[in-house]
């Protein structure tokens, strides 16, 4: 059976601040969700929430995947039970290969038993798949013995965490922004990257500002994000309509969430 | 056999004479102890140098509290000892000191008959003290530099002694472990190493405590003497148990076109202060100096490196890492000196600092002094913290929270490790750091 992520009633503080307010949103494995939402809507915050950034504070509701509850959950566990971020803006960490990286989260996300200093993914085997996997990415294996992110330009990070969605062969990848910041050649390659991997065993979520991503992954589902809530949810066409014509309909429909929004935006002006 | 045992206070003229009396040694070497002997005596009259110790507070170290010991326990006493290297290096050779006491020496015939020397220091002044009178503390450390360099040289018992004659170049590494054993033990360590011109060689040496739990000091010095265009790869590997005080004055001397590179990894000790200096006597010599150090609990590492050019044309390169945990403190003073001769310079000192936790404490402090015009020196020093954004990227990834932590460390050192040229240590180093993150990090 596929599994599913379930969010119910979502409420999210950073700090004294409540940025989720009420958010239910169910993804299946092999679905593709898009989210869009005007800036400061609270999409990020969704995203690292679910990764249990510990900033983000659950304050009400519930996620869960397949009934196993994660609001209390470590990062590390919620990756091992398949939760995977594709950062906006990814982290360097200095004096860290690649490889080294990579070798060491396959080896805990394939084996999530495994305790610190238990041993690796054999060598060879690790190679074997990381080689295989660049090549299907089109990525230079000169990759691999970089250090993690340092020097990188933004569309070889944007790669960096696309190679770790193939690799970790999440069940829920949200992409936060993926597209955001790239020339449109870069963002060709993730997004082909992307619909090369995105299949019956992945549920994918799409923060978007933009099209061309959901124009290589098309949603079943679009939802729109409107000051800590989804107010609304469609098909692909709702995707195209927003891009089209921004959210000024969306905050018409919704003149409560747009009031809200208002609001923050005044007191985060003060 | 059972000898009898006898034993030696480390501070008192009664201990020193007695001392004197154990060892069985030529008048030049018993004369030169009871000189440097007077110097500690008058040293001890004097404060220390306040500068220095602004940030030491030596009310902790009771030097009564230790002894020399002329028996020491080497029943198997080398196996005792997690001497990371020796399990898998191979040597040309292997010397071997438990508190103080020559346990194993062995060097490859072949090095022998090309006149290569490698044994305890007690046995080179027996066979070969021409050569140790010319070099022990005459070139490379002073024994009236200060109250620990007298000290020293008026105690000095176990050490090595590596001479390498002219051209003679050596493949393999060769390996020393100087090791504590019983509680209460003083060592007084020396290590001479002597390169004739052209002649190559890579010393690992180990000091390390056989029981965690045994108190000890070691006073030591390091003599690294490089002639001209010989090479030189010094390791130092100091994993003490965190009951031991650790003083040092080490010294490499370089002559014309030589190079030494020296690395330095502080991980052991209670609280260790020691003066690390190279000395660029020669037109176009080279020294590479690298330090690794990790300290955690309530450790004090204090490291003062110098880096004299007296000669045209020498380069010098510093870079020292370290990372601090727990209560734990690093000090880290050092000083570019440049002669007026020494025109065409460029001398490079860097020194970073990560901080894992907010009671640790580093202070890093670099310094130049300039007498010549046309040269190139450089410094930079860098702190920082781990940052939380990195670790949360490590955990999503399924990465625990403590190998995150092990993964940003090394990865921290790497830039160190990788100038590294020997496997082994790089391998020993990474593997040392990763065992001394595994504990305490659940607080």
């Amino acid at each position: 059976m596929n599994a599913l992520l379930k969010i119910e009633d979502l409420h999210v503080n950073v700090g004294e601040t409540e940025i989720l307010k009420g958010v239910n949103l169910e993804i299946r494995q092999g679905e593709i969700h898009a989210l869009m939402g005007p800036n400061g809507s609270g999409k990020s915050t969704l995203a690292y929430t679910l990764i249990g950034h510990p900033k983000y504070e659950v304050t009400k509701g519930r996620i869960e995947i397949d009934g196993v509850e994660l609001n209390e959950m470590d990062p590390s566990d919620r990756a091992r039970l398949g939760m995977f971020l594709a950062f906006q803006y990814p982290v360097t960490i200095p004096g860290v290969k690649v490889a080294d990286f990579l070798r060491l989260a396959l080896s805990n996300v394939r084996n999530p038993d495994r305790k610190e200093g238990e041993s690796l993914i054999s060598m060879r085997e690790f190679r074997t798949e990381l080689r295989e996997t660049m090549k299907q990415l089109n990525m230079d294996s000169s990759f691999a013995t970089r250090y993690l992110n340092e020097g990188f330009s933004g569309g070889e990070k944007k790669r960096m965490e696309i190679l770790q969605l193939a690799l970790l062969k999440p069940k829920f990848a949200l992409l936060d922004e993926t597209d955001s910041g790239l020339d449109s050649d870069a963002v060709r390659v993730v997004s082909e990257g992307l619909s090369k991997l995105a299949g019956p065993e992945m549920g994918v979520l799409i923060i978007t500002h933009h099209e061309r991503l959901l124009e290589y992954n098309e949603p079943q589902f679009t939802h729109v994000m409107l000051a800590g809530k989804i107010v609304e949810t469609g098909d692909a066409s709702l995707a195209h309509e927003l891009h089209a014509n921004g959210y000024d309909s969306i905050r018409k429909r919704h003149p409560e969430e747009a009031a809200w929004e208002e609001q923050q935006q005044e007191t985060a002006a003060k | 056999m059972e000898i009898s045992e006898a034993e030696f206070a480390v501070t008192t003229a009664d201990g020193f004479e007695a001392f004197l009396d154990s060892r069985n040694e030529p008048e030049w070497l018993q004369q030169k102890r009871r000189d440097a002997f007077a110097l500690y005596e008058d040293y001890s009259k004097k404060d220390l140098d306040p500068e220095e110790f602004r940030r030491l507070d030596l009310r902790l170290f009771r030097p009564n509290d230790y002894r020399i010991r002329s028996t020491g326990d080497d029943s198997s006493a080398a196996g005792q000892f997690n001497n990371l290297m020796t399990e898998r290096g191979e040597f040309a050779g292997q010397v071997a000191h438990i508190d103080g006491k020559p346990v194993q020496s062995q060097v490859q015939a072949e090095l022998t008959e090309k006149g290569v020397i490698f044994c305890s220091l007690a046995e080179a002044v027996e066979n070969h003290p021409e050569l140790v009178q010319k070099h022990l503390l005459t070139q490379a450390v002073q024994p009236d530099t200060d109250r620990f360099s007298a000290w020293h040289a008026a105690f000095w018992t176990g050490g090595v002694f590596l001479y390498v004659p002219r051209n003679v170049e050596l493949t393999q590494p060769l390996h020393s472990l100087i090791g504590l054993s019983r509680s209460g033990t003083a060592d007084f360590s020396h290590t001479l190493v002597v390169l004739e011109d052209g002649a190559r060689a890579t010393l690992l040496e180990e000091t390390s405590s056989a029981d965690a739990n045994a108190a000890g000091m070691h006073m030591g010095a390091i003599e690294l003497i490089v002639g001209a265009g010989a090479h030189l790869a010094y390791v130092q590997l100091q994993t003490w148990n965190e009951r031991v005080f650790h003083f040092a004055h080490q010294c490499g001397r370089v002559a014309q076109d030589g190079s030494l590179q020296w690395t330095v990894s502080a991980l052991g000790s209670k609280f260790s202060h020691v003066h690390q200096d190279v000395m660029l006597d020669g037109k176009g010599a080279n020294a590479q100096v690298n330090g690794v150090a990790f300290a955690t609990d309530r450790q004090k590492l204090s490291y003062y490196t110098r880096q004299a050019h007296k000669a045209p044309h020498t380069t010098s390169d510093l870079l020292y890492k370290e990372v601090v945990r727990d209560r734990a403190r690093m000090i880290w003073r050092g000083m570019i000196d440049v002669d007026e001769v020494a025109q065409l310079t460029d001398g490079y000192q860097r020194n970073d600092s990560l901080i894992l936790s907010r009671d640790a404490r580093v202070d890093a402090i670099p310094g130049l002094e300039i007498n010549a015009d046309d040269v190139r020196c450089t410094h930079a020093a860098t702190a920082g913290q781990v940052d939380e954004e990195q670790i949360l990227y490590c955990l999503s990834r399924g990465i625990s929270r403590q190998e995150a932590m092990h993964v940003i460390v090394e990865g921290f050192f790497s830039q160190v490790f990788d100038r590294i040229p020997v496997e082994l240590v790089r391998h020993t180093l990474s593997q040392t750091v990763q065992e001394k993150l595994g504990f305490g990090l659940e607080d």
